[in-house]
Order: structure tokens, then C-alpha cells, then sequence
């Protein structure tokens, strides 16, 4: 349990957060028209007469964003609704053509379900449970912009209608270090399920705050919502700055209205957003241009097939290979990467060995060189080339971080690499005596300190050794012959 | 159900529709005789009745994930979706601005 | 030769097809006659141009020994309700004056695919709400009828009461019309013509604009049972566009017309009696001696078809008009929001307003008073702590009258009712209570809730010598049985009434 506490002038207190995430449904087409979603079009040209909510027009719902929704539901262990609803959100503003937004209130598309996550990637193993009470499908809004003139706003209506998933966590979270875990982990859940692309930068997923303090065991106090936070530390910066927040003001006297509030990046810090602060009444009722959406089993049954290996699932499948519990949750943290690991296991490499090479050379080398996974340029069957040469003794390991380097570069084959350079490793026990013979004889005195006692020396020879011949002696045979020599 | 004019200026505010004093005291009455009729439905029994979803049995349809299959539900007509507009520049359409 | 103008779809269609008039004469004869027709206020746009285009296609392709479309050489009048592609649309409201629509509203396009010209945009009460045409932000619409030795204007029903005046005066042998909880069928009463609302789901919504979602389909409106039969077919039929659109074949209703009703079993619903306050309707109007009357020969002219006629009960008839009268505001207040201001129509701005003024400055200038009425009673009605008891309620009250209707279905096959509680009355005489011209849709209301194909035909005339309808309710879908039952009375009922011009 999270021992993450405020200390106030009062004594301790204890946070208590829970997430609503907006994920943007990957889908080609809108969620009730048929105009485009890609990213970053010029204002206005991926809007049809419905998202602009022209007169008459009507909304028809993607199969592919209820597919994906229910392919979410099932990654979480979630309730899918077999019957569910659609219904009106409504108030006004210039962002929403129609005056209201298609969501579900009443009848959510999937019902409860739960995350585990790791908040101390140093011990994955100690998880904790995130009840997610719902998700549900709605609308996304268009875009105002208020920079561009000097009394107006603009209206650009690309993202009006586009499918969202609002995934609604319970108030389980106790930190903004487990709130930034649930975030990374449903990001990668998402992304392994292919749902959302998790691209926050782009606004494919925003989170609602809701944070709230109380002293350890007392009733839940009353909750703050910061909208829209859209990146993993700016929703733990949010959470850290607006329990502190709330700290001050009670133990000053004052009382946390129920608000909407807004983060500032530069600052760090949230604010009231007073503009949207007269109480909402939103007056849903269900959408009568829709009728309820009823879900067949072999619809279920289609989405449940096509659910990949999920993060938990995959992580506990590499430690039953003998994978460090720390090197699994790296490997699985990331869809692309655990694709990638995936296919270097299947392309015959040793788990174990695997593993240690990839999060260390692999991830060591794509960081240095500002690259990731999907742009590396060694493939899996490259690299279980690389690591069979290692494995039959060809490659040493240094011999094997050269081959590597010129893999980097050059995108070879290492056969090839090891081929044309000559870098092949050798057990010739002849050669490797010879050149002992030669160390030996031009380090008396190292010989003598040796042999008197001084047994860290043994390090000097192995050095000499390898380096006169060029790195590729098979380091187990020169510690061998080594010992014997310098006995 | 008797409505006031405070209530019917609230309303009128949810609904987005400027009315003076006088509009809303010559509204008060007038809403509180529909509402008043329109009650005598809290009489009817209807315990385990489902409300109605739909009026004739019939599936909701969903549409396949194509873009602009049908010219008429697609996007790329900027031109056309703004041929009405009261106010556009630039491709956008534009309001007063808003602070947020 | 005689007044083109006198003929009906059908017989225009034949008409053409056989060359004994060109499509252009017709379209002509018709263009002059709207033109002349500016008294009764029924067009708020005329198209004399698109009706000719179409005549001229018509001819061509008789010329050219092509089989002719079902509705080649027939013009037809367009509730403005219906987005016309280059054509202003303004749902009667100063809210979308100067709104051309980009697009072709399904009805519009499937009759224009059929070969129909349009005469002109139709004048309606705003937004589709009213029941007498006087909540037009253009005007009332003024039927060509009058009462003997008076000159008082009458109401032409609303809301489609620019389709029903056009086509009682013969400025167009038929036009579209669209009914939410009585709007074809009224209208068609209060002017001596047919009218039918298809079951739910039959006509596309798409592109029509919405009143209330769950409860608006569009239907013809013209001379007579067959007329609108021809005009069903080619607006009717499945439209992807349309989440709640039947996705069924359009029945050949034509064809299949039949005044023969042997072996139909006809339900006389004992809640649409009037007298007293029992377990029928608790209210009294004029005329309603009249009314029973026609009702009454109904019964006769069906029995003598060969029907069957059996007593049913509706208990929950007298609630339906207040659910109605939930669920329609409800569903409208939501629906028109898209009026901001913001993309099209009308934007007031007033000096220094921010967004939310400008919306609410728009919206107070652009809708009309009945339309304000309805969005206020729909937004009161959702608001947070009344959406159960209101709301809620009466989505479960409709649920009890759909069943009523299934019981019904049990013991016959189709109901026969009065269209309306009276014969047209005259402009302003009701405008004053909104609950007495709510009540207007009593007999109409019930089978819109439940989604029913429903059809007024003429009955016979009042005593002051005014049009009253007949209304036959079907089953889901059996809008046959309803042209069929229609018909029958058509040929008993010998309605040759028609208004004097007077415009
Ligand atoms: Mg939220
Ligand atoms: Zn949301």
C-alpha cells in the first residue's frame, strides 16, 4: 500500500485520486460518419454535414469503434454489456455542432473491470488492483482556438465526432506515482490491444484528475476535477500540487468546492476554470436518433478471438522462462518492444540470454542513438543470429558488442559482419600459447609480483592477451591456459 | 407543478434564450398550466414497465469503418459546409471569443 | 381541353405516359396556378424552374421511347421541412432564414429520382409545431376553405398545413408532408384530402429536419387514397443514412389497392368517444355531433365492404396526448440546439456579447413563440431531479399504449377514428390556449406514440359545410390494410366537396 502522504500543519494526510481517460478509438472513420480522423488535416476538411450537425443530418455508429471498445473492455476482464445505450449530453458551446454530445450514461457499452499495476518498477512484482468502474463511447468535441485574432475564436471541427472511449478508473490510486503507473499501464494495454494509439502529444489520451484529501482512515472528502492532462508527469505533477493545494485550504479554515479545474504546464500548477463554473445540468436522455445496441455472441465471441497476448499475461510467460522479474516488465512495458522480443524468441534465441542482451545492448544502443523500436535497424532474426554466434563460442562477448556496433550501422547480417571483418573468435589453444608465452616474456616483474602473492595481476595477463590478439581469443581458454602458464 | 418566474428564467438560461422580465412573468403561468396537465400522468400505475426504446422491433445498424463511402456522410467538402456559415475566415468558423 | 390542374398524380401520370398531355403543359398549368395563389400564404418559396426541368426530362424520355419513371411529368409541392439541395429551407423559422442547404434530403431525392418536379417550398407551422399553421415565422397559411357567407380565415391544420391548403386549392396534385404526432393527418382532415403517416422507420429521416426523432416520419399528402399510395412508394424504402430505417422492401401498395375489406375485422376503440368523462376523453368541443356522425357512417361504409366491425378498448388513450406532450418537447429542445448561430442561419451578436450572449440573443430573436414554448417545456422536463418523473414516465406510459394497440391487434385488424376532434376553425381562435390546440391532435397523437401507419381520408362535411376526416390506424408495417380500408370509404363516402376559389 501506498505510503504517500501529505504532512500538514495538522499532521498526515492521504490522497485520493481516480482517473477518467479519453482515449481516442483507433478507427479510420468517425464514430457516427464516415469523414477521416488521421491526425494534423487543415481545419475543417475532415467534416462531414453530420459531424457539423447541418439540419437533419443523423448519426449512424462505426462497428469498429464498438469492436474495439468491447476489445478494451475484455483486455480489462470487464462486464461487456450486451445491451447498451447511447445517450445526449447536452449544453452549448462552440466546440459541439449539435448542443450536445453523443455519450452513455445510463447504459454504458462495458461495465466493471480492473488494472493491476506496478508503481515501483524496481519490484514489479508488488502489484496493486485499480477498480475501473466503466467504459463508455462518445463523441469527441472539435477544437477552438483563441490566438488568432484578436476578438474571435476559431472553430476547426476535425475531431467533432470522432470516437472516444472514456475509461473511468474507481478512486483506487493513493499517488501520483500509482496514478502514473495505471496511466502507463492502461496506455500499454491500449496500445498491446490496439485500441489507442496512446499518443499523448497528439491528444489520442487526456485524463481527468479527480483528487481529494483526507486524514488516513476518514470519510472521502470532497474531490477536485483537473480536465484534460495530457501526459504521465503532468498528471502526477497535477495530483502533487492540487492535494497539497487542498491541505492548505482546509487546515486554513477553508472549504474544497466541488469544481472543474484547469493544469498549467509551465507552472505546474491548476486553477478554477471559472468559465465553466455555473452548474451543469446536462439534461441526458437517450439519443431518439438511435436505437439500443444490442451485441450478438458471435460479435463477442469475433472480439475475444482477436485479443493478442496482453502485458500481465506476457510478463508472467517470460519469467516462467527464467527472465528476472524486472527484465520482463521492461520488455512487456512497450508493445513495439515486446512484439520485437517476441520474434527474436521465436527466431530461436535463448530467453534468458535474450533478454539480458536486448534490455541492456538493445535498449542501451536505441537510446544512445535516439531511436526506438520500431525504427532499429537490427531485426529479430539479426539479432538471434548475433546471439547463436555467441552462444556456439564464434562470438566473445566484446567480439559480440563490435559485431553489434557495425550491425548499427550498417544493417548487415553478423555472419556476414563477422565474415568480412575477421572477426570470428578463436579456441586455437597453439596460438593462444604462443602469444602467453610472449606476454610472459616481456612482463618479468608483473611475473614476479604474481607469483609473490600479488594474484590481482592475473587480470594484466588476461588483458595483454586478448589485446595482442586482437580481441578475438576465447576469453574461458585464455583463463585457462593462463593459469596453467603463470602456475 | 406551479413554476416561478425565477424557474423560468433558469430554464430559459439552460436553453440558451435571452428573455426580459416580462417574457418570463407572461411565461410563469403559461408553463405551470402545460406542466400541470401534463402531470396527470403521475397516475398512471407503471411499476414494471420498461420505458419505451423503440417504437417497432428493429436492430440498431452499424456502419463499416470506410472514410467518405457515401459523398453525403463524408468529409472534404470545406466549401460546401461553410457555405452558410455567418462568420468563417480562413477555413475555420468563427465566434466571439472565448475565454477559458 | 380540360384544367390539367384538376387531375391527380395518378391521372397525370397516365396521362403523360399515354401522350394525352405533355409533362411541360402540366408543370405549366401548375406553375401559373401557385403563382396566382398568393392569398393563401402556401408557398414560401416557388420553384417554377425545377418543376419545368423535370417536365421537360419527362417528355424527353417519352420522345425518346424510354419507359417513363413512376412519377415522370408530376409536380409536387415540398414541405420546407425538407432540405432541397440549392433551395432555401427554413422549417418555417427566422432562425435558418437564408439557409441553402448543400444537400438533397432522402424523400426529396427518391422523388425527384422517381421523376417528380417541385413547385415550390411549403409553408408549416415552425419547426413542425403546431396544429393550425399560425406559428409560421412567414405568415399563416390560410385554407381555401371558408364557412358559408363568411370570409373569416380558416386554419389548414398544421403542421404540414401549406401541403394541405396547396393541394385542397389544386395548386399541386400532391406534396409531401411530415407527421410527428398528427401533422399529415389533421391537416388533410381540416381540407377535404388524404394523407398518410407510414410506420416508424418506413420513410427516411435523414436530411429532414428533426422535431422530435423518435416520433417524425414523412408521408404524402393529396387528392385520394391512390394518389398517396403512388407517392408512398417512391418515398418510401431503406436509407443507411437512417440508423432507425427499416431496412425492408417497399411494398407494391398501388397494386395491391383494394375497397373489397371482406374478412378484415374493423376495431372501434370505445376511448375515442367523447361523451361524458368516464373512461373516455375528459373534454368538450364543438362539432363533435358532426364528428360522431361521420364516424358513424364510417362504421357503415366499412361494414359495407364487407368488414367485420368489432368494439376494442385503448385504456390508456387519454394519456397519450401528455406524454406526447413530454416526450416531443423533450426530444425538440435537444434537437434544435444545433441552432447557435454558429455554422448557419441566423446570428445575432448584440454589441460587446460574448459566445453564450450570442447564442442566447440568437435564439430568442430566430425561434418563435410556440417553438420557445416547446424547447423551455423540453428542457424543464430533463432537468436534473424531474427527468424520471417526467421523462421517464412517460416513455413507460407509451410503452402501456403500444400495448394497448398489440391487444387491440388481437381482436381486428385495423381502427377506424375520427382524423380530428372538429372541422377547421378559424385562424386565431385557438391560438390563444396552447392546451386547447394541443388537444387538437387527441385522436392522432396515440398511434404516432407507437409508431403506427395511420391515414385520415375525407368523411363528409360539417354542418357548416366543412371537410371532417376519418383516420384508420394499422398494424406495424400494414400500411396496405390502411390504403385498403381508406379506399373503401373513398368509394362510399362520395366526397366531391371542394372550396370555391376565392384567392
Ligand atoms: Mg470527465
Ligand atoms: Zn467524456
Amino acid at each position: 500500500m501506498s505510503d504517500y502522504r501529505i504532512q500538514g500543519a495538522t499532521g498526515e494526510w492521504e490522497v485520493v485520486i481516480g482517473l477518467e481517460v479519453h482515449a481516442q478509438v483507433t478507427s479510420n472513420a468517425k464514430l457516427f460518419s464516415g469523414a477521416a480522423t488521421a491526425f494534423g488535416a487543415e481545419p475543417n476538411t475532415q467534416v462531414s454535414l453530420v459531424d457539423a450537425a447541418m439540419p437533419g443530418m443523423l448519426p449512424v455508429p462505426n462497428m469498429e469503434c464498438i469492436r474495439q471498445a468491447v476489445r478494451t473492455g475484455m483486455a480489462i476482464d470487464a462486464t461487456i454489456n450486451r445491451w447498451s445505450r447511447f445517450d445526449r449530453k447536452n449544453y452549448f458551446y462552440a466546440d459541439l455542432p449539435q448542443g450536445y454530445q453523443i455519450s452513455q450514461l445510463y447504459h454504458p457499452l462495458v461495465g466493471e473491470g480492473a488494472i493491476e499495476i506496478s508503481p515501483d518498477d524496481r519490484n514489479p512484482d508488488a502489484t496493486k488492483t485499480i477498480g475501473v468502474e466503466r467504459i463508455h463511447v462518445e463523441q469527441d468535441a472539435g477544437k477552438l482556438m483563441h490566438d488568432q485574432h484578436p476578438t474571435r475564436s476559431y472553430v476547426d471541427l476535425n475531431r467533432s465526432g470522432v470516437a472516444l472511449m472514456e475509461i473511468v478508473s474507481r478512486p483506487d490510486m493513493r499517488s501520483p506515482a500509482e496514478a502514473g503507473a495505471y496511466l502507463r499501464k492502461l496506455r500499454a494495454i491500449l496500445r498491446y490491444v490496439g485500441s489507442c494509439d496512446g499518443n499523448m502529444e497528439e491528444g489520442s489520451m487526456r485524463a481527468d484528475v479527480n483528487v481529494s484529501v483526507r486524514k488516513v482512515g476518514d470519510e472521502l472528502g470532497t474531490r477536485t476535477e483537473t480536465k484534460n492532462v495530457n501526459s504521465v508527469r503532468f498528471v502526477m505533477a497535477a495530483i502533487e500540487y492540487e492535494a497539497k493545494r487542498q491541505v492548505e485550504v482546509i487546515e486554513d479554515g477553508g472549504r474544497i468546492v466541488q469544481e472543474t479545474r484547469l493544469f498549467n504546464v509551465e507552472s505546474g500548477t491548476t486553477r478554477s476554470m471559472r468559465s465553466k463554473e455555473d452548474a451543469h445540468d446536462y439534461r441526458y436522455f437517450p439519443d431518439p436518433d438511435l436505437l439500443p445496441l444490442e451485441l450478438e455472441e458471435a460479435f463477442l465471441a469475433d472480439c475475444r478471438a482477436s485479443l493478442p497476448e496482453l502485458p500481465d499475461a506476457k510478463r508472467k510467460r517470460y519469467e516462467g522462462l527464467g527472465i528476472s522479474a524486472y527484465q520482463a516488465d521492461v520488455l512487456t512495458a512497450e508493445v513495439e518492444a515486446a512484439r520485437w522480443f517476441d520474434a527474436l524468441l521465436e527466431a530461436g534465441a535463448k530467453p534468458v540470454a535474450a533478454a539480458n542482451w536486448t534490455t541492456s545492448e538493445l535498449f542501451g544502443a536505441l537510446n544512445r542513438t535516439g531511436r526506438d523500436i520500431a525504427t532499429s535497424p537490427v531485426s529479430p532474426s539479426q539479432a538471434a543470429e548475433l546471439l547463436a554466434l555467441v552462444a556456439d563460442g564464434t562470438l566473445s562477448g566484446s567480439l559480440a558488442k563490435q559485431v553489434f556496433e557495425v550491425m548499427l550501422e550498417t544493417g548487415d547480417a553478423p555472419a556476414r559482419i563477422v565474415e568480412d571483418r575477421g572477426l570470428k573468435q578463436t579456441s586455437d589453444t597453439g596460438a593462444i600459447l604462443a602469444v602467453i608465452a610472449e606476454v610472459i616474456a616481456r612482463s618479468p616483474n608483473q611475473l614476479a609480483q604474481y607469483r609473490g602473492g600479488k594474484e590481482t595481476l592475473f587480470g594484466y595477463f588476461v588483458g595483454q592477451t586478448m589485446k595482442a590478439m586482437g580481441g578475438k581469443a576465447n576469453p574461458a581458454v585464455v583463463n585457462e591456459l593462463l593459469k596453467k602458464a603463470l602456475a | 407543478m406551479s413554476v416561478d418566474t425565477a424557474t423560468v428564467k433558469k430554464v430559459a438560461a439552460l436553453a440558451r434564450i435571452a428573455i426580459t422580465d416580462e417574457d418570463a412573468a407572461r411565461l410563469a403561468p403559461e408553463l405551470s398550466n402545460i406542466l400541470g396537465w401534463i402531470e396527470q400522468l403521475e397516475g398512471v400505475n407503471t411499476a414494471g414497465v420498461e420505458p419505451m426504446t423503440a417504437v417497432i422491433p428493429n436492430q440498431l445498424r452499424l456502419r463499416d469503418d470506410v472514410i467518405d463511402a457515401d459523398p453525403l456522410t463524408g468529409g472534404g467538402i470545406r466549401d460546401a459546409l461553410m457555405a452558410n456559415a455567418p462568420q468563417a475566415e480562413h477555413g475555420f468558423f468563427t465566434v466571439p471569443k472565448v475565454i477559458e | 381541353m380540360t384544367d390539367l390542374t384538376e387531375l391527380g398524380v395518378a391521372a397525370i401520370r397516365d396521362g403523360v405516359r399515354s401522350g394525352a398531355f405533355s409533362a411541360v403543359e402540366v408543370a405549366d398549368a401548375f406553375v401559373v396556378k401557385v403563382a396566382k395563389a398568393k392569398h393563401l400564404n402556401a408557398f414560401l418559396v416557388e420553384t417554377p424552374d425545377h418543376a419545368l426541368a423535370a417536365a421537360r426530362a419527362a417528355d424527353a424520355a417519352r420522345a425518346g421511347g424510354q419507359t417513363l419513371k413512376p412519377l415522370a411529368g408530376v409536380p409536387i409541392g415540398m414541405k420546407d421541412l425538407f432540405c432541397t439541395k440549392g433551395v432555401a429551407t427554413t422549417a418555417a423559422s427566422h432562425i435558418l432564414e437564408g439557409f441553402v442547404p448543400t444537400y438533397e434530403s432522402t424523400i426529396s431525392q427518391k422523388l425527384w429520382d422517381a421523376g417528380a418536379g417541385m413547385l415550390g417550398k411549403l409553408n408549416m407551422d415552425q419547426f413542425a409545431m403546431g396544429s393550425s399553421n399560425e406559428t409560421s415565422a412567414f405568415g399563416n397559411v390560410i385554407s381555401p376553405w371558408r364557412r358559408p357567407g363568411s370570409d373569416a380565415p380558416l386554419a389548414p391544420g398544421g403542421s404540414s398545413g401549406g401541403s394541405s391548403s396547396a393541394v385542397a386549392a389544386g395548386l399541386c396534385p400532391g406534396a409531401t408532408g411530415t407527421d410527428t404526432g398528427g401533422s399529415i393527418r389533421q391537416p388533410a382532415a381540416f381540407t377535404g384530402i388524404s394523407g398518410i403517416k407510414p410506420t416508424y422507420g418506413r420513410c427516411s429521416r435523414w436530411g429532414t429536419i428533426a422535431f422530435a426523432s423518435s416520433l417524425d416520419q414523412a408521408g404524402p399528402m393529396a387528392r385520394d387514397v391512390r394518389d398517396c399510395a403512388i407517392l408512398l412508394e417512391a418515398m418510401a424504402g431503406f436509407d443507411a443514412k437512417d440508423a432507425t430505417s427499416l431496412q425492408l422492401d417497399v411494398p407494391r401498395w398501388e397494386q395491391g389497392l383494394s375497397g373489397d375489406l371482406r374478412g378484415v375485422r374493423v376495431g372501434i376503440p370505445r376511448e375515442y368517444r367523447f361523451e361524458g368523462s368516464g373512461d373516455g376523453l375528459n373534454y368538450d368541443l364543438e362539432g363533435l355531433a358532426s364528428i360522431g356522425a361521420t364516424w358513424k357512417a364510417g362504421i357503415d361504409w366499412l361494414r359495407d365492404a364487407g368488414a367485420e366491425i368489432v368494439e376494442v378498448s385503448l385504456p390508456h388513450t387519454k394519456y397519450a396526448l401528455p406524454a406526447y406532450y413530454i416526450i416531443a418537447p423533450a426530444e425538440a429542445s435537444s434537437n434544435l440546439a444545433r441552432y447557435d448561430g454558429v455554422r448557419y442561419g441566423l446570428r445575432d451578436l448584440p454589441e460587446g456579447a460574448g459566445l453564450q450572449d450570442m447564442y442566447a440573443a440568437t435564439r430568442a430573436a430566430g425561434f418563435g413563440p410556440e417553438v420557445k414554448r416547446r424547447i423551455m417545456i423540453g428542457t424543464y422536463v430533463l432537468s436534473a431531479g424531474f427527468y424520471d418523473a417526467y421523462y421517464t414516465q412517460a416513455q413507460k406510459v407509451r410503452t402501456l399504449i403500444a400495448r394497448d394497440f398489440e391487444r387491440a391487434w388481437e381482436t381486428c385488424d385495423v381502427l377506424l377514428t375520427p382524423t380530428a376532434p372538429s372541422a377547421a376553425f378559424a385562424l386565431g381562435e385557438k391560438s390563444a390556449d396552447p392546451i386547447a390546440m394541443y388537444l387538437n391532435d387527441v385522436f392522432t397523437v396515440p398511434s404516432s406514440l407507437a409508431g403506427l401507419p395511420a391515414m385520415s381520408v375525407p368523411g363528409g362535411l360539417d354542418k357548416q359545410g366543412l371537410p371532417l376526416g376519418l383516420q384508420i390506424i394499422g398494424k406495424p408495417l400494414d400500411e396496405q390494410g390502411v390504403l385498403n380500408a381508406g379506399l373503401a370509404i373513398e368509394q362510399r363516402a362520395g366526397f366531391v366537396a371542394r372550396p370555391q376559389a376565392w384567392w
